[in-house]
């Protein structure tokens, strides 16, 4: 697989791979990162919204 | 039969239309949505509920993501739905991920803001997550389904 690099495009397999995710109550997470020879060339993540933003409820007032 | 006080749950959803003005401003120009953007903001900036308007203090830098952030895309309009006599929700989110492609953002951030840039720039959320970095890659924020109970933009009553 071709991977997009600081390098320029570079076939993975000359690259060390390493991923991980985060799964909370606030996100699941997954990231991807790409090393040659000790140096991060790639990383990208992609992250999924659990919780959002909570509103207060809307009341009307009584006579 | 009888009669319940209740927020109308159709005022609800016609407040993320704008259908309803109780001051004097703004003037819409046109009958169609407005464009929302989404900005991504460094894990050392303020970002909050305080926020009236996108601002370029504290966003993001680097290569191919450009100030401001990407346009949202709005293919569903905003749903008003009653759960009961007294209750409802008005909801939306928008129908694609938020995507910065081949970006390189060396320092850390957490933050996106939604905001309104056909209306002055007008902050609508923040949403924050884990703090990221990205080098020659893409980062996606992913929508949560548009529900009445994990859409992005939800108003409600109980």
């Amino acid at each position: 697989m071709i991977v997009t690099t600081t390098k320029g495009e570079m076939d993975d397999s000359l690259l060390e791979h390493r991923s991980g995710e985060v799964d909370d109550d606030n996100e699941f997470t997954t990231w991807t990162e790409y090393w040659l020879d000790g140096e991060l060339v790639h990383r990208s993540a992609h992250v999924t919204l659990k919780k959002m933003p909570t509103f207060a409820g809307a009341e009307t007032a009584s006579f | 039969m009888s009669n319940t006080q209740s927020m109308c749950t159709s005022f609800m959803g016609e407040i993320l239309t704008a259908t309803h003005n109780f001051g004097v401003a703004p003037i819409r120009a046109a009958t169609t949505a407005d464009t929302f953007k989404a900005a991504l903001y460094l894990a050392s900036a303020t970002i909050n509920a305080a926020t009236t308007v996108y601002s370029s203090t504290g966003e993001v830098t680097g290569t191919n993501y450009t100030a401001g952030g990407v346009t949202v895309t709005n293919g569903t309009a905003p749903t008003a739905t009653n759960s009961s006599a007294t209750a409802g929700v008005a909801y939306w989110t928008p129908s694609a991920s938020f995507v910065y492609t081949t970006v390189t953002l060396t320092t850390a951030f957490d933050t996106v803001l939604l905001y309104n840039s056909t209306q002055s720039n007008k902050a609508v959320s923040v949403h924050t997550f884990g703090s990221q970095t990205i080098t020659a890659g893409t980062f996606t924020l992913t929508m949560p389904s548009n529900t009445t109970t994990t859409a992005l933009l939800r108003l409600s009553t109980t």
